[in-house]
């Protein structure tokens, strides 16, 4: 029996949830577009922030609260906050070093008291085993159709905002089995498609 | 009642201020530049003494006192004193008005009685002015006028009635009359009040200034002159003094309650709301502990400040016990009384709280959101504003695919005008598997971005064989190949 894609996307609420690899930013983006009510998104200072352009088409920029700490202990430290209060839909947080057992546990609990989701954007191999379910999100590169100019081009049969497909893999579950898709984005739907069960 | 004025001068007042701070032990002055030079603009005793004056330039003061030691004045940090010194002169009456940037008008029209009757009055606030390290000139009569003359020429009081026997024998310039006014009457031998008020009026009032005439009619009482006290600030500030020291927490919290109370009682009343709280609390050894709060939004929400507050207080350090607990808001803006609909209010209210308990955290400046600019520079089209100071935006206009996370640009190695067909970005080799584009932006010549300065962009959206979607662009103008952006 294998896991399907619609019992763990969206993901489970007032839980944290882990993400690594390529295009981990898209999926919190398509997360941020599919959570209620404003999204506090938590990264250190030195990290360029994400660009409100780029994330115009998954969700609204303008529900984001952009916090910038210091520090990944302050990282850690707000984020919980904001999870706690439940004030606000999602909570995502950019990691940069490995994270241990015992803050990831906390943002477990302060997920849990506060009904609000916890993502984490982790280094590839850092994460928590407190997390409920962990991702790994790359491109999906589809060949292309040569043209008479030999310059590679997109698909012209493919709208061009659709030509995109990701591969998520599930590499941590609590409460499943693990799987991967690829996926793609429907713009006018706002959702995301699963194109084929990798693998498969 | 007759009015009674006491005019209070301070001769040294710049000089007494900075050596307050950090006294000297040799000739001292205070010295501003003015018309070209540096000026002495105030001095101690001893520096008069050894013939220098205001005015004189401070070259001119070195060469007959060499020893001199000076500091830059601060006229600005004066006016300051001055009116600390004007509060404190409530102490004796309720009216206090400034006099010039160097004295004081007390009126004490029927507060006299109460340290004891005028001279004991004029001695406490000799001896307490002399006692903080202030020389302090005094007058006192029944009119403005006279009590300056006297505070300037000839200490004393004039009792009611006695103004014109008191201030007679005085010069012209007793009157607060203009330099040039004053020489002009003198050199028609016209030295003292008493001989300006021996002149028949009319020719007084025909030859001179009306300014004559109002002085000296101020001085004898027969025009009025207002004291202008000074206006009082609004000061939102609490205090509490306890009979026994505190420690316990709870002990502790429940003062703050009981102080938050109060003063969100006096911000109702003023129809403001705080925007930033300090909480002080002084331990029995005189040490001071405070914390800081600032909102997101102003409040005037009693339980919600205590909430608020929790954090800080219990990291206080109470050492051998509290005695006294003081909450002042220091900033504070406008705040009307608002329609309250349940549902809409409490999560406006938990989303402002969580802005306030993050900007505790990490500063109320770090929490921002994002803004629109009319740029077509992809690097300025956002900016970034703090949460506590600005709405959402509704709507974000959407322009064309950009990358969800730009850097500045970073070189890669290729040539033409179309995409490489495998480069190296951040020690790993790509293939490009598909390009779109060109977009082409040019510069916005008139920001002078250093960035932009090889000139115009072909930006195109790479996808790698190996699974990155990359933003690159081209400089046909000065050819090279750069990646800016991850779509990821």
């Amino acid at each position: 029996m294998s896991t399907s894609f619609s019992s763990v996307f969206p993901l489970k609420r007032a839980r944290a949830h882990e993400v690594c690899g390529e295009s981990c930013l898209v999926f919190a983006a398509i997360m941020a577009g599919q959570a209620t009510g404003p999204v506090v998104w938590v990264s250190e200072r030195w990290r360029p922030v994400v660009n409100p352009e780029g994330l115009a088409p998954f969700c609204d920029p303008g529900r984001l609260l952009v916090t910038r700490a210091d520090s990944q202990l302050n990282v850690l430290a707000s984020a919980e906050t904001a999870l706690r209060s439940g004030a606000v839909g999602l909570v995502v947080a950019e990691i940069a070093g490995p994270i241990g057992l015992t803050e990831g546990r906390r943002l477990q609990l302060a997920a849990e008291t506060g009904g609000t989701t916890a993502l984490l954007l982790i280094p590839e191999g850092g994460g928590s085993n407190a997390a409920e379910t962990r991702w790994h999100c790359t491109g999906f590169p589809i060949p292309a159709v040569p043209s008479q100019h030999g310059l590679p081009q997109h698909d012209p049969r493919e709208n061009d905002h659709d030509s995109t497909r990701w591969r998520w893999s599930l590499i941590k579950n609590k409460i499943g089995t693990l799987s991967e898709w690829v996926v793609r984005w429907d713009a006018a739907a706002r959702r995301v498609i699963v194109v084929s069960e990798a693998g498969s | 009642m007759q009015r009674r004025v006491v005019s209070l001068w301070f001769p040294r007042l710049a000089a007494e201020r900075s050596l307050r701070a950090n006294p000297v032990d040799a000739p001292f002055a205070l010295t501003l530049f003015d018309r070209n030079s540096e000026r002495v603009y105030d001095l101690c005793p001893r520096a008069e003494g050894a013939g220098l004056n205001r005015g004189m330039t401070l070259v001119h003061a070195r060469s007959f006192c060499p020893g001199l030691l000076t500091r830059p004045a601060d006229p600005k940090a004066d006016q300051r004193f001055l009116h600390l010194l004007a509060r404190w002169a409530t102490r004796y009456c309720p009216w206090v008005g400034l006099d010039g940037p160097n004295g004081l008008f007390l009126d004490i029209t029927g507060s006299a009685h109460l340290m004891g009757g005028e001279e004991p009055l004029l001695d406490d606030i000799r001896a307490r002015l002399a006692r903080a390290g202030l020389t302090a000139r005094l007058g006192l009569a029944s009119t403005p006028g006279t009590a300056w003359a006297l505070a300037r020429f000839a200490e004393g009081i004039a009792q009611p009635g006695e103004n014109l026997t008191r201030i007679g024998p005085l010069p012209l310039t007793a009157l607060r009359l203009a330099d040039q006014t004053c020489t002009s009457l003198e050199r028609l031998g016209i030295a003292t009040i008493s001989d300006l008020y021996n002149l028949p009026r009319a020719t007084v009032a025909r030859r001179y200034d009306p300014e004559v005439l109002r002085r000296l009619d101020q001085a004898l009482g027969a025009i009025a002159e207002q004291i202008s006290p000074l206006k009082e600030g609004l000061s939102f500030a609490v205090r509490m003094t306890l009979p026994e020291p505190v420690g316990l927490l709870d002990d502790v919290m429940a003062g703050a309650e009981r102080l938050i109370g109060h003063l969100c009682e006096r911000l109702d009343t003023a129809q403001k709301g705080a925007r930033s709280l300090k909480l002080t609390f002084r331990r029995v050894d005189q040490e001071n502990q405070s914390v800081e709060l600032r909102l997101a939004r102003p409040m005037r929400d009693g339980d919600r400040i205590l909430t608020l507050f929790e954090r800080g207080v219990s990291a206080i350090d109470a050492g051998y016990g509290i005695d006294m607990i003081r909450l002042e808001a220091t900033q504070v803006e406008e705040l009307g009384p608002r329609q309250l609909t349940p549902s809409q209010t409490l999560e406006k209210d938990s989303l402002a709280d969580l802005i306030t308990q993050l900007g505790n955290r990490i500063g109320l400046e770090n929490i921002l959101r994002f803004s629109p600019v009319d740029s077509h520079i992809p690097e300025r089209s956002f900016k970034l504003v703090p949460a506590a100071y600005s709405m959402p935006v509704r709507t974000w206009p959407y322009r064309r695919p950009r990358p969800l996370r730009l850097f500045p640009p970073e070189p890669i190695t290729g040539s033409g005008a179309t995409p490489p067909g495998r480069f190296r970005w951040r020690g790993r080799a790509l293939t490009t598997l598909q390009a779109e584009g060109p977009e082409r932006i040019t510069p916005a010549w008139w920001e002078g971005d250093d960035d932009w300065t090889r000139g115009l962009r072909d930006y195109w959206r790479v996808a790698t064989g190996q699974g990155q979607r990359l933003w690159l662009f081209h400089t046909p103008q000065n050819p090279g190949w750069y990646v800016q952006g991850e779509f990821g």
